[in-house]
């Protein structure tokens, strides 16, 4: 048996990262404010959340880059702070920002670290021609990354975290600014990491990536984490898609709107752009009453549209407010009142 | 993609990095800093400028009025300018390791299980090959503008090497300037004004006998005095006296006191 197995199974083989109430603030700024997670290994752990929510700060304690403020974290077990450099032993981290040496080839990049790692000479030569072929590499192997493409050296970076094939792997951002079909190679990457039983946390801005990858997500927001569950879970409690309804004649819009709340069975809401109401649609079953319904009372539609969440609406639902958390709660709910008005 | 789970085998996992791990890794790194000098070899135009110029310029300017003729001042500035153009080399390594932290690439040393010293130490190891230039240049330019030292070959060798090694031990404090300060140019300005008073206020260019009491009084104790007398000790007669004894513990005493604490505030700036 070998190191890793033993430390799992002196760990009951069930927790990859266990984290309770970590707090990192930045001069008055709390970036983290009590993050807990706790990601079963061999599992992929998506933390989702709009930009500055602490994602990246989170993983950089867990990944040992930085020191928390409060609370503790462990990686299979061993305390990030007290233990850190067992940790490193244990993890791969890809940054959100490409941790690679811009300066130097791909083969350099990845011998040095291969060096680093312990591996001899000829191993790292040979590790690192490995990688390069695994990640389709082969031929810029010797070009500076200077001329690198964004997805190259994305894939460069991951090829680098995988060198001592760690048994839990930090994803940044991996897919930020990337291309439709480098975005779909990457999950590919990631979904084959995992089936070789690696644990792989990764954070993202968009619900779709924790959607095709992840079995559970954290959606964090200002520093704490304000929900927590399986994709499933997540997304039925936003509705699983929604429905938009554009009304011909304004003055129909409140008999509509009680219409699609009884036909329903959900609260909806009147868009900005008055005329267009928006209902969570749990089954699509009931639209076809709806329609009808709405046939019966006379009102003419003029649009109709079936969205999937997006990640600002698992916002609102969740937080009451939306991802870039300009408007303030308080202000939505005045212009909700506002529009109710209209209606009325 | 192989089975995760063949990292260590056998090895038990340690939160320590033992002595030999740690010289590996500096040796790596330092690997890592000679392949960065090859890519960009336009990096060492100072290093080969600077010694041909400095040379050039302050024998002509001093020669005549401080030992009456060029070929006379020729041992007294050599040594001088050699400490001078190599221990101002050494900033850049400070800048450089300040540019090169500002990258993502440290991120991942980071996370790696290596020393923590490993990405300093190596860095300034590598920079040694910047202080042979500058040394081998100067010399050179002495040679080629007449100086002929006494102390033959072998003592021009051991004093390069004795500048290299204090210039290395020195770079410790521009290192500490690097890791600490916020940009690159406040390394370079934080570093100019140590150094300035340091190699200015010392024998490096003119005898100290004509200089103000107090002022005498610190180009004694400067320790760039010292190093620049055991430097013409060594080149010029071929003796070794306390000035080179006095350099090295110096040396000795920069590096036990700054190599810690650059270390330590490196693990603190994260």
């Amino acid at each position: 048996m070998n190191a890793i197995s033993k430390e799992k199974a002196a760990n009951g083989g069930e927790w990859a990262v266990e984290a309770t109430g970590l707090v990192k603030a930045f001069g008055a700024n709390r970036a983290v404010d009590g993050v807990s997670l706790n990601v079963r290994a061999g599992s992929i752990y998506g933390v989702l959340g709009p930009n500055g929510a602490g994602k990246t700060t989170t993983i950089r304690m867990l990944a040992t880059l930085l020191r928390p403020d409060a609370g503790s974290a462990r990686i299979f077990g061993h305390d990030v702070t007290k233990e850190s450099q067992i940790v490193r032993q244990l993890i791969g981290v890809t940054g959100q920002y490409a941790s690679v040496d811009e300066s130097l080839s791909a083969t350099e990049n990845l011998i040095i670290f291969s060096r680093l790692l312990g591996l001899g000479r000829a191993e790292s030569r040979r590790k690192a021609s490995e990688l390069l072929e695994e990640f389709g590499l082969t031929e810029a192997a010797k070009r500076p990354l200077k001329n690198f493409s964004g997805g190259m050296r994305r894939r460069l970076d991951l090829a680098a975290s995988l060198i001592a094939q760690p048994p839990l792997i930090f994803l940044d951002e991996p897919t930020t600014g990337l291309d439709p079909r480098t975005r779909a190679q990457m999950w590919e990457t990631i979904r084959r990491l995992v089936k070789t039983g690696s644990t792989v946390l990764l954070t993202t801005q968009y619900l779709d990536e924790a959607d095709q990858l992840a079995d559970r997500i954290a959606v964090i927001d200002r520093g704490t984490v304000v929900a927590e569950g399986t994709v499933d879970e997540l997304k039925a409690s936003v509705g699983t898609s929604s429905l938009h309804l554009r009304i011909q004649d304004q003055p129909d819009i409140g008999e509509a709107r009680r219409i699609v709340e009884r036909v329903l069975r959900v609260a909806s809401s009147v868009s900005s752009e008055a005329g267009k109401i928006t209902a969570p649609m749990a089954d699509a079953d009931r639209v076809t009453d709806l329609l009808v319904a709405l046939r019966e009372s006379g009102i003419r539609l003029s649009e109709i549209s079936v969205q999937k969440p997006t990640l600002d609406e698992v916002f609102l639902t969740i937080t009451g407010h939306d991802a870039q958390g300009e408007a303030a709660p308080a202000a939505q709910a005045s212009d909700r009142d506002r529009k109710e008005e209209v209606i009325r | 993609m192989k089975s995760t789970t063949t990292v260590h085998p056998g090895a038990r996992l340690k939160n320590r990095t033992s002595f030999g791990q740690s010289v590996r890794h500096s040796l790596t790194m330092a690997y890592r800093g000679l392949l960065k000098i090859r890519r960009t070899p336009e990096q060492l135009f100072d290093v080969t400028l600077q010694p041909i110029i400095f040379t050039l310029m302050f024998t002509y300017i001093f020669g005549g009025a401080i030992s009456g003729d060029v070929a006379s001042y020729l041992p007294v500035i050599i040594p001088g300018i050699l400490v001078q153009t190599v221990i101002t080399t050494s900033i850049v390594t400070g800048v450089q390791l300040r540019e090169d932290m500002d990258k993502g690439v440290f991120d991942r040393f980071k996370s790696l299980p290596i020393a923590r010293i490993a990405p300093l130490a190596g860095a300034l190891l590598a920079d040694t090959i910047r202080y042979t230039i500058a040394t081998v240049l100067t010399f050179g330019m002495g040679y080629v503008m007449g100086y002929r030292p006494d102390g033959g070959l072998g003592h021009v060798a051991i004093a390069a090497v004795l500048v290299i090694f204090c210039s290395w031990a020195i770079s410790w404090i521009f290192a500490f300037f690097g890791v600490i300060a916020r940009t690159a140019s406040s390394v370079q300005g934080i570093s100019m004004i140590v150094l300035f008073p340091l190699t200015f206020l010392s024998n490096a260019f003119v005898p100290t006998d004509t200089m103000p009491n107090w002022l005498q009084w610190f180009t004694d104790i400067n320790p760039i005095s010292h190093l620049v007398t055991a430097v013409r000790d060594l080149a010029n007669s071929g003796t070794v006296g306390w000035d080179l004894g006095i350099s090295l513990i110096g040396a000795g005493v920069i590096v036990a006191i700054f190599a810690p604490i650059t270390v330590r505030a490196y693990m603190r700036r994260t």
